[in-house]
């Protein structure tokens, strides 16, 4: 007669339980216990360990909600820190997730400073009630007015430009001319976009929208549509290798992802950013027409509960010296806010543009009608 | 002494109220503590519907439904085929390599999803090297020639079923080498193949364990928003963080994702309807040694190929060019700061997989204690998170969780002036509390298939000694379910390991893991970067997987 494991173990729990019963209830074997007493101290331990050190009561100290992503902003904090000896604490995110937390922890929050890739959502975070007026002269003298926040809720750090990347060759610059161009079926199977979810498209036909109105922006992105070489997927990169590779022959895309391709330490990158230029569109014309290139900028704000407003403003200053101005240009090719600011070389041979000057304040109010607009003429 | 098999069922209690019990009372209030976050957000579905919703259903919601249950019927055709094929040649045949193949075929199950839509993408668009090479050599241009789209509703089910089949591999295997090898036995002496007593034996008796790894994997699936939304796929998670973000209107999205539960709660009653109707514990106590099917010449090749395509395709092409992209960036990626965020990871992972087991056998055992329906139910809506995109859960519970710290700060302002600030959200306690709603479904799966199969009288055997409940479960049932047990650590170990969303929202500050390193680089779209974390994710989470995988072999009795 075989036994398997469960008749063993009843028979073994039935002789103890014999033994044992007289003494009372005991049946606690002190070995078992410690097993799992064991695990219990060790996640006591994990979790002790897990705990962040860092306190962010202190004075000297400026705590970040960044949609900056740790790579392009914590070697500049970290120079922050050891110019002027104010800490930091920094968690990074994505904007809407950090945003949706500010809103839940209310006047609790810990955030001093809200830092965002696009002016979208710092209207957005504005409007939420999340940020607070700074009236600070340093900002105000150093970042041109259009890049603000005219309540002084926001400032712009830096500037993107969204832009048309074409194949040399198969393309003459003579033959682009706006974005409003492009939906002219010469184009038919040309174009590469990304898809309508992302924020930098969403900001684009906002600004399409300001300037040509609603009706004329839904006729231009169905058209648009209807000139794609692909349905829309992947990253601004994707698009741009597109191009390279021949699916496509104009791109839609941020400067930075061009220039990023230009100085890569790959050979095949550099290959391939050998096949491209950059096109500015809009910048002759009559009016509207002649409105200039699309920009965004990343920007920052002071939270409406800061506990540490000397310090953030100390960081938000900081962040447009020449000095850090200089570090965005250098390390992501972005546009600086501050129009002395110097630039890299690979953004010198981009060649001067004329931007648009259009308020970024209503990029965050009228991105949710730029969404469903994109929805109804079927953009991905 | 003759083996017994206890198959009537306790008549089913509706008013448990009757009799009031400690264990019934905790069941119910852990069960509604974890529920806690879905209820937050189901509970949007009482709102009125405004214009935006009008607008998601002239002109999105017919795409998000197609779309979610075109991607739920393949992956369950591509989990199915792949899991239930092999493992049933690696439990009941005998052919090269077959116990190597036995674990590497748990491998895929260490690649986050969207870490392998990254990589094939990186292969096989036309800028890889795989297009690259073919136009060298046949001299095309990109529009000559026609070449699967990697980012398309196929590729994502390509995807998602590469790394989610495990999960059905998993549970037929423990079920073949579990069941008994006398039923097989005797549909051989009553004259079938081995074909088809797999059909008509085998195959119904594991089951109920098949339907329970396709449904964590369709769960997966419906939760998955990074490789849906790389591909530029709609589906319900893209469509409710379009809402939520784009939109700017959080009540449609969290009606969005109301409706998306429904399709859950409907998963979820599949599972419970596939084991309540197939309900055995071991009709056997003989455990011999399985006599595997000796497979010979083109046969055996036939399944040496179908054990090879899963791992190769779901573990060593995405890993070798993981490894290729190290390798070019090794230098900027690596440095003391990853080896702190590895362990940090790891620590996280294995206190969060500790929280959830117990949990879990709280949980199970408490159902198993009183079979009534109000604790069945709310275990079932505990389980729910493991559909629910991250993003959703971490909102439902910062929420109110924000609510339980502003109310405890003025509540210690007023009485003795200590501004205690925020002491549950944005910290780890939530996040862990996060993972915990997030994976539980895993883990009270794993927990009850284990606990479904050690016999009722065994319960009744040890109180007639006069154990406890408790007792019984601490020194009955948790000895017996070794394995089970830590099948389910491990793989909520690896589910933590792989988790992002929730991670993202509500980790406190300085505080980093290898998926939001990994995530941060490659959605600055710097994918050579991202391999780094990306691989290291993989090599902590196989090890784990190993583990798993022993553990199954080790179930049965008489098995190496």
């Amino acid at each position: 007669m075989k036994f398997n494991a469960q008749d063993k173990i009843a028979y073994k729990i039935a002789s103890r339980a014999k033994r044992r019963l007289p003494e009372g209830r005991d049946y606690k074997s002190s070995k078992k216990r410690g097993g799992v007493l064991s695990i219990f101290s060790f996640l006591a331990l994990s979790i002790a360990l897990l705990l962040p050190q860092a306190s962010f009561a202190e004075e000297d100290i400026v705590n970040i909600y960044s949609a900056r992503k740790e790579a392009l902003i914590l070697p500049l904090l970290e120079r922050f820190e050891k110019e002027t000896g104010i800490g930091f604490n920094l968690v990074t995110g994505k904007a809407d997730g950090l945003l949706k937390r500010l809103e839940i922890e209310g006047d609790m929050t810990p955030a001093d400073i809200f830092i965002t890739v696009d002016a979208g959502r710092l209207q957005r975070a504005k409007d939420a009630g999340v940020l607070q007026a700074i009236s600070n002269e340093v900002l105000e003298k150093r970042i041109p007015a259009h890049l603000r926040d005219k309540d002084k809720f926001w400032f712009g750090m830096s500037q993107r430009a969204r832009t048309m990347i074409y194949a040399k060759g198969r393309v003459k610059p003579e033959e682009l001319s706006t974005y409003e161009d492009l939906v002219d079926p010469k184009w038919e199977k040309r174009l590469c976009v990304r898809s309508s979810g992302n924020i930098y498209n969403q900001s684009l036909v906002v600004s399409l929208i300001e300037a040509n109105g609603e009706e004329a922006t839904e006729k231009w992105a169905k058209g648009l549509v209807a000139n794609f070489a692909k349905k829309p997927a992947g990253g601004d990169t994707d698009q741009l290798k597109a191009v390279a590779a021949g699916a496509c022959d104009i791109a839609l895309v941020n400067t930075y992802y061009f220039g990023r391709m230009i100085n890569s330490n790959k050979e095949k990158d550099k290959q391939m950013a050998e096949k491209l230029a950059v096109f500015w569109p809009n910048q002759g014309g009559q009016g509207k027409e002649g409105r200039g290139v699309h920009v965004n900028v990343s920007g920052a704000g002071i939270t409406k509960h800061a506990t540490h407003i000397k310090a953030a403003q100390k960081l938000l200053e900081f962040f447009v010296t020449d000095e850090s101005q200089k570090w965005y240009a250098e390390v992501n090719n972005e546009y600086p806010v501050v129009p002395s600011a110097p630039i890299s070389e690979t953004l010198k041979s981009f060649g001067e543009f004329k931007a648009d000057k259009l308020n970024l304040t209503v990029l965050g109010t009228n991105n949710g009608k730029a969404v469903r607009l994109m929805d109804r003429s079927g953009w991905k | 002494m003759k083996p017994q098999t206890l198959t009537a069922k306790p008549p089913v209690k509706f008013f448990i109220f009757k009799k009031p019990n400690r264990w019934v009372i905790l069941t119910i209030l852990i069960a509604l503590i974890m529920s806690l976050p879905v209820l937050v957000v189901g509970s949007a579905i009482f709102q009125p519907l405004n214009e935006n919703w009008q607008h998601l259903k002239e002109f999105l919601l017919a795409e998000y439904i197609i779309n979610s249950l075109i991607l739920m019927l393949g992956v369950s055709v591509g989990v199915l085929s792949m899991g239930v094929i092999t493992a049933w040649l690696t439990s009941m045949c005998e052919f090269p390599h077959r116990r190597l193949f036995s674990w590497l075929l748990l491998l895929p199950l260490a690649i986050p999803a969207y870490i392998i839509a990254y990589t094939y993408t990186g292969l096989l668009d036309f800028a890889g090297p795989i297009q690259t090479t073919l136009r060298e050599w046949t001299g095309w241009g990109i529009r000559d020639y026609w070449f699967p789209e990697v980012r398309s509703i196929g590729g994502a089910i390509a995807m998602l079923s590469l790394v989610l089949y495990p999960y059905v591999y998993m549970m037929a295997r423990a079920a073949f080498l579990e069941q008994s090898i006398g039923a097989l036995e005797a549909s051989r002496t009553l004259g079938s193949t081995p074909l088809n007593g797999f059909f008509r034996v085998a195959l119904p008796l594991a089951r109920p364990a098949i339907v329970t790894g396709l449904s964590l994997a369709l769960m997966e699936t419906l939760a998955d928003f990074g490789t849906v939304q790389y591909f530029g796929i709609g589906t319900f998670t893209t469509g409710i963080f379009r809402t939520w973000f784009g939109v700017g209107d959080g009540t449609t999205a969290s009606q969005l994702a109301a409706m998306m539960l429904v399709f859950v709660f409907a998963l979820i009653m599949l599972e419970r309807w596939s084991r309540k109707r197939a309900k055995f514990h071991n009709t056997s106590q003989k455990h011999s040694v399985i006599k595997r099917f000796q497979l010979k010449g083109k046969m055996a090749f036939l399944a040496w190929l179908a054990c090879l395509l899963p791992v190769l395709f779901g573990f060593i092409l995405p890993a070798l060019q993981l490894l290729y992209w190290v390798f070019t960036t090794a230098e900027e990626t690596i440095d003391a700061s990853f080896f702190s965020l590895t362990l940090n990871t790891m620590l996280l992972a294995m206190a969060a997989s500790i929280i959830a087991v117990s949990i879990a056998l709280l949980l199970a055992y408490g159902r198993r204690l009183h079979k009534s329906q109000l604790i069945g139910a709310g275990v079932s809506i505990a389980s729910l998170g493991y559909a629910v995109p991250g993003t959703v859960i971490a909102v439902g519970i910062m929420t109110p969780f924000a609510f339980i710290d502003s109310a405890l700060n003025s509540w210690m302002k007023a009485n003795f002036d200590i501004s205690t600030g925020l002491i549950f959200s944005g910290t780890v306690f939530a996040l862990l509390f996060a993972y915990t709603v997030r994976f539980l479904a895993v883990s009270v799966n794993a927990i009850e298939s284990g606990l479904g199969k050690i016999k009722p009288t065994m319960d009744d055997a040890g109180r007639s000694m006069g154990l406890t409940p408790l007792a019984v479960l601490r020194k009955i049932h948790l000895p017996l379910m070794r394995g089970t047990v830590l099948t389910a650590l491990l793989l909520v170990f690896v589910d933590v390991l792989k988790e992002l969303p929730a991670t993202l929202i509500l980790r406190p500050f300085n505080f980093n893991t290898l998926a939001v390193r990994a995530h941060e680089l490659a959605a600055d779209e710097r994918l050579a970067d991202a391999a780094t974390p990306a691989l290291m994710i993989v090599l902590v989470g196989i090890l784990p997987v190993i583990l798993l995988s022993r553990a199954i072999s080790h179930s049965r009795a008489g098995e190496q």
